[in-house]
């Protein structure tokens, strides 16, 4: 056991805590924008996946991973401009719509696939991301090559979480899809369009969705892979309730799930883990996450607008 | 404006109105509820389009697009509920929708702002606070200011005393005076008379969506003459008649509740015997929720102890409420007391869901249920298409009604009403009225709880004023006024207003 | 001249099922752009979609069979959104219920239909028990149902995976199953030579038995009303929590026999495959029968049609089989945007405000 302890500061583990964090990073602050909006996103398990899948293939096909970033994130704001339609301009329910963007995504995001690569025997991968070091930083011990020497979307995320609280804090229109989350009556007549705020806010949420998915078709992975989100979009769902929809908790919240997910993948390799079926491994984050909400829950203060959609007449 | 009409569905909620406002007029738009008032302000303030008319600014002809074309063009509302975001601060609220600098809030003009508004008319708020903790009186300055920050020369404001004291109200009433000095045009929206005479420098009476009058001084004209404008007719209130007292039915001994939708109760004893009607006056926040909730079985007493008819109530739930005797009709019905999705006989039998002969051990018995809709909805006059109904349908006093046939169906022996008559108009408040007296006819008893003064003082025998969760006087309503009613609201004891008199 | 949304004041019944239908038509024109897509002749593919559920009689009982399971997480999703319980956990209820009435099937000593009796049971008792784990977290802790359940389809997915790799693993053979039921709990087949069981039947009958608790039941009353309006119902003295509890367990004991009537009809043993994704496909079934049981039934078949064709289809031409789960999808989707008409109408609006009408 104090071998495993001894592990849990090693550059190797420390930075795949970070790289495991940085999809959950993108997709939790992409929900945070569009819940602080009052709109609850539950597209974003399938948004994430299909973002991966379209990110992979533009990718492969034009030899660009940046390009694949890019196809991914049109993408994943797509698919959130769909949700949009169906909860902000239709007024229906959240709940549904956001099951029903899932299920389609994953559909579509199998169907395009499968019907573009087919079922090779060997399945297609494209070369990944490689890593970039900040020069003079990732040369400190330990969190220099676990931090600073990483890929190019993982700074990336890391500088989203203080632009986005910025954004919300201090900014006018960030300001604005707050009220719109609190109060949208208060932000309609201060003659703020409180569907366009919304619109923005679950469009640019959804776009940060698809790059999370890309992230992992591409960075942590070298492929596209039917089970390559599995359940990482509904833990951000957590994650934001968890993170109390500030931008920096949130990212606290998934550099926990991270340290654990990342525990359970060298529990599972340990002398520890082959006394026990790995699926018992593959469980502890999920049920970790389900605890972490049950302490939060109680007391969590959600945007005071969320899952109710706006309608002028009524009071 | 010129001939606004305005048109929602079948109903014509504006029809072809004229109204003017100079600089430093102060206009009183009076009408019972659903004249149409609030409906020709939001017309005004770009919420709505108007079908038909024009509005004409300064002279010159104008669309207003939307409420952020209202306030480019000066013109500020105030509503009846107020557009702020409880978790949001002072300032922020403030800043919503404004454009910052260099894509950031403003924040240093902000409190330049803020500083000017205070000289000039004397209405500041703690910019870092959050509206959480503001009293509603100070949310509704916090609303006045908004507009006047927005450089609104014309500043609507919808029953802006609704929820004030009657001291808070005269400062309101100051402020309105010091803007209409400085050439601010103001139109308030109410339907207390009083009111009316004592703040406006004309009026305007709206009925059924028309103009039915305007009166130059209102203060030297008389109640009734305005009334009939309004309703069209002369409805009296209801009479109270003497009705011999009997045994306590609802009694509280030194009860306390924690903190509920403002403050909790703190050492209340309070009875209703009888044949009397018992009145609870107060401004919303101090006690009256929890009172409510408390009797209701919603909340559970912390202390002391409450009987009805000499049985105590142990537990805190609905029915144990139900079960000894208690009728109740809440707030807000349409949030707490009816299942608007439901049909009318659904709701009409919701708390008595478990009984014969709506239910036999899991079983509804859906002949018994509608036979006893048909009957309550034919004995209150409910107007509906027919017990299958969609409740969401009806008017505001047909769901009162609803919720009045329900409970007193099985023959209370204490209703407890919570703001019964809100939103309703003359009518339907003088159906509920009667009600009331003929239960209070027959021996039962009432406690009233209301924020309407002048209904209190009508029904009720004794009234209670409730201040921070206490009892803060009680006296028989033959020794009551609105002074010393007003007074106890804020506070202030009965002794020391006798003694600055 | 513009348009403009009105809240009705009734739903004519005949709009309920034309709605319905306008959104599967729907769903199948928009998919017709991906057949397209994929090179084939649209209305060859959905002539061979069709006619591999509906062709012939066997076509017909492999439907059947299909749709068993559908109708019952369909049944599960309905009575669970009629309280506004977002059961999203049918799935792992109905893994929950397979596996634990698989486990009674295998030991119990008894004579068929008392052995189909108890694991019927047994199957609920999963389900329901799975099902409790949200709705408590959601009663007690305020956690959001719609997350934990979805979680819990995970955990219980993995729990099952590792116990039939495992400790459960079936001796006799070589691939991760359980060991099989008593030869006497296998559901009778109700027609030679197809694989329609026993299943289907008490599918069929759990779609009106479970119309009856909703419309003739205080229980039934009392979910409607705490769905549409907790707190009024609370108001009126309806136990509001017992209420959720007591419709989660419903819900999860109608996925749990999903479960089940899939081991003791089809496999006679718990796999890794015994769902796929039938718990999340209740849910576009209970949407598009309006959360009505009765119409559970016609859109358990549709679906089962459309998986069942779907995979014909790609067999005979290059059509992904996924187009399945994107017809349910598309279905769901349009299906929402159809129930605006319910609750709206459209209105043309008069000229345009400035104009003197009078």
């Amino acid at each position: 056991m104090s071998g495993l302890i001894e592990q849990l500061f090693q550059v190797g583990f420390l930075a795949a805590l970070v790289r495991i964090a940085t999809p959950l990073t993108l997709a939790t602050l992409g929900e945070t924008l569009s819940e602080r909006a009052g709109v609850l996103n539950l597209g974003i398990e399938g948004i994430m996946l299909i973002g991966a899948m379209t990110g992979f293939s533009a990718a492969y096909f034009s030899g660009s991973l940046w390009l694949g970033v890019a196809a991914a994130i049109a993408t994943g704001m797509a698919l959130a401009a769909l949700l949009a339609l169906l909860t902000v301009s239709f007024g229906l329910s959240q709940h549904v719509s956001g099951i029903g963007v899932t299920l389609l995504s994953t559909g579509l995001a199998f169907f395009i696939y499968r019907l573009v690569f087919g079922q090779p025997s060997q399945p297609p991968s494209v070369p990944p991301f490689q890593t970039l070091p900040i020069p003079g930083l990732s040369d400190l011990p330990v969190i220099g090559p676990s931090i600073f020497n990483q890929y190019a979307l993982v700074y990336l995320a890391m500088a989203l979480v203080p632009v986005m609280a910025f954004v919300l804090g201090h900014t006018p229109w960030g300001l604005s899809v707050r009220m719109v989350g609190e109060n949208p009556h208060a932000a309609d007549s201060a003659g703020i369009s409180v569907a366009a705020r919304r619109w923005q806010a679950v469009v640019i949420g959804g776009g940060l969705m698809g790059a999370a998915g890309a992230f992992l078709s591409l960075a942590q992975f070298n492929a596209f892979t039917f089970g390559v989100v599995n359940g990482r979009g509904w833990v951000a769902i957590a994650l934001v309730v968890f993170g109390q929809w500030r931008p920096w908790r949130c990212l606290g919240g998934a550099l926990i799930f991270a340290f654990i997910d990342a525990l359970q993948l060298r529990l599972q390799a340990s002398n520890f883990g082959q006394h026990v079926p790995y699926e018992t491994f593959l469980i502890l984050p999920f049920v970790i996450t389900i605890v972490a909400m049950a302490l939060v829950s109680r007391n969590a203060i959600a945007p005071a607008a969320l899952l109710k959609p706006f309608r002028k007449e009524e009071r | 404006m010129r001939g606004v009409t305005k048109v929602f569905g079948d109903v014509v909620a504006n029809d072809a109105i004229d109204l003017v406002v100079r600089p430093g007029d102060v206009v009183g738009l009076l009408g019972e509820n659903g004249a149409g008032k609030t409906t020709l302000m939001n017309v005004l303030f770009g919420v709505y389009q108007a079908d038909a008319g024009e509005i004409l600014l300064n002279g010159e002809p104008v669309r207003i697009r939307n409420s952020a074309d209202a306030l480019d063009r000066g013109i500020g509302m105030v509503h009846q509920h107020f557009h702020l975001a409880p978790r949001l601060s002072v300032l922020e609220n403030l800043l919503v929708g404004l454009p910052g600098r260099a894509g950031m809030l403003d924040r240093r003009r902000a409190l330049a702002r803020l500083d000017e508004i205070r000289r000039d008319f004397g209405l500041w708020l703690d910019p870092q606070q959050m509206v959480l903790g503001l009293s509603i009186g100070e949310q509704q300055r916090l609303e006045i200011i908004k507009a006047l920050y927005r450089g609104a020369r014309l500043l609507i404001l919808d029953e802006p005393t609704a929820v004030l004291t009657p001291t808070e109200a005269e400062g309101l009433f100051t402020a309105m005076r010091a803007m209409s000095k400085q050439g601010f045009g103001i139109v308030f929206i109410s339907h207390k008379l009083a009111e009316v005479r004592a703040a406006a420098t004309r009026c305007v009476i709206l009925r059924h969506g028309k103009v039915t009058g305007a009166i130059e001084r209102p203060a030297q004209a008389s109640n009734r003459d305005i009334a009939r404008l309004m309703c069209g007719r002369d409805i009296a209130p209801a009479e109270r008649t003497p009705v011999s007292v009997g045994d306590p039915l609802l009694e509280l001994k030194r009860v306390s509740t924690r903190a509920h939708g403002g403050a909790g109760l703190r050492d209340v004893s309070l009875t209703v015997r009888g044949g009397e009607i018992v009145g609870v006056a107060g401004v919303s926040g101090n006690g009256q929720r929890a009172l409510a909730d408390l009797l209701s079985g919603m909340l559970a007493a912390t202390d002391g102890e409450i009987r009805l008819a000499g049985s105590p109530m142990r537990r805190a739930a609905p029915r144990e409420a139900q079960r000894l005797g208690l009728g109740r009709i809440p707030e807000d019905r349409m949030k707490t007391g009816l299942v608007t999705a439901l049909t009318v006989a659904d709701n009409m039998i919701l708390p008595r869901l478990c009984e014969a002969p709506f239910s036999r051990r899991g079983w509804l018995d859906k002949k018994a249920i509608r036979a006893f809709a048909e009957e309550r909805i034919l004995a209150f006059d409910i107007r509906c298409p027919g017990p299958e109904a969609r409740t969401a349908m009806l008017s505001g006093g047909n769901l009162q009604k609803i919720l009045l046939a329900r409970e007193l169906a099985h023959d209370p022996l204490v209703l407890l009403a919570a703001q019964p008559t809100r939103g309703l108009d003359i009518g339907a408040t003088r159906f509920v009225h009667d009600r009331f007296l003929e239960m209070r006819g027959r021996g039962r008893g009432i406690l009233l709880i209301s924020e309407d003064l002048e209904e209190l003082m009508a029904l009720s025998d004794r009234i209670a004023v409730m201040y921070e969760g206490r009892i803060a006087g009680e006296m028989a309503t033959s020794e009551a006024t609105v002074e010393r009613l007003g007074l106890l609201m804020v506070g202030a004891s009965a002794e020391t207003s006798e003694r600055r008199a | 001249m513009g348009f403009r949304l009105e809240p009705r004041t009734s739903t004519p019944a005949w709009l309920n099922a034309a709605l319905s239908l306008g959104a599967i038509a729907a769903a199948l024109i928009l998919c017709a752009g991906l057949i397209a897509l994929s090179g084939t002749d649209v209305l060859a593919a959905y002539g061979i979609m069709f006619d591999s559920a509906f062709g012939n009689v066997y076509a017909l009982s492999e439907t059947l069979v299909k749709a068993t399971p559908l109708v019952f997480t369909g049944l599960a999703v309905a009575v669970a959104f009629r309280a506004k319980f977002w059961n999203i956990g049918a799935e792992g209820q109905l893994l929950a219920g397979a596996l634990l009435g698989c486990w009674v099937g295998g030991f119990a000593n008894v004579p068929g239909p008392l052995a189909i009796v108890l694991m019927l049971i047994a199957g609920a008792i999963g389900g329901a028990a799975v099902a409790l784990v949200p709705a408590l977290l959601r009663v007690r802790l305020k956690v959001d149902d719609v997350v934990s359940s979805l979680l819990i389809n995970s955990i219980v997915y993995y729990a099952m995976m590792a116990l039939i790799e495992g400790p459960w693993k079936d001796p006799m053979s070589g691939y991760p199953n359980s060991p099989p039921i008593q030869d006497a709990a296998d559901f009778p087949i109700l027609m030679e030579g197809t694989r329609l069981h026993l299943g289907v039947v008490f599918a069929a009958l759990a779609a009106p038995l479970v119309w009856i608790l909703i419309r003739r039941t205080t229980l039934g009353f009392a979910i409607n009303a705490v769905g549409e309006n907790a707190e009024a119902s609370a108001y009126g003295g309806i136990r509001v929590n017992r209420v959720l509890l007591t419709a989660a367990a419903i819900s999860g004991g109608l996925a749990g026999l999903a479960g089940i009537c899939e081991v003791g009809g089809i496999h006679y043993q718990v796999m890794g495959e015994i769902s796929t994704g039938y718990g999340y496909t209740g849910i576009v079934i209970a949407m598009l029968a309006r959360l009505n049981p009765l119409g559970v039934i016609p859109a358990a078949v549709f679906f089962a049609a459309v998986m069942t064709g779907a995979e014909a289809m790609s067999r005979a031409t290059g059509v992904p089989v996924f187009l399945a789960q994107v017809i349910q999808a598309t279905a769901l989707i349009t299906m929402l945007v159809a129930l605006l008409f319910t609750a709206y109408r459209i209105r043309r609006t008069g000229g345009p405000a400035g104009v003197g009408a009078h």
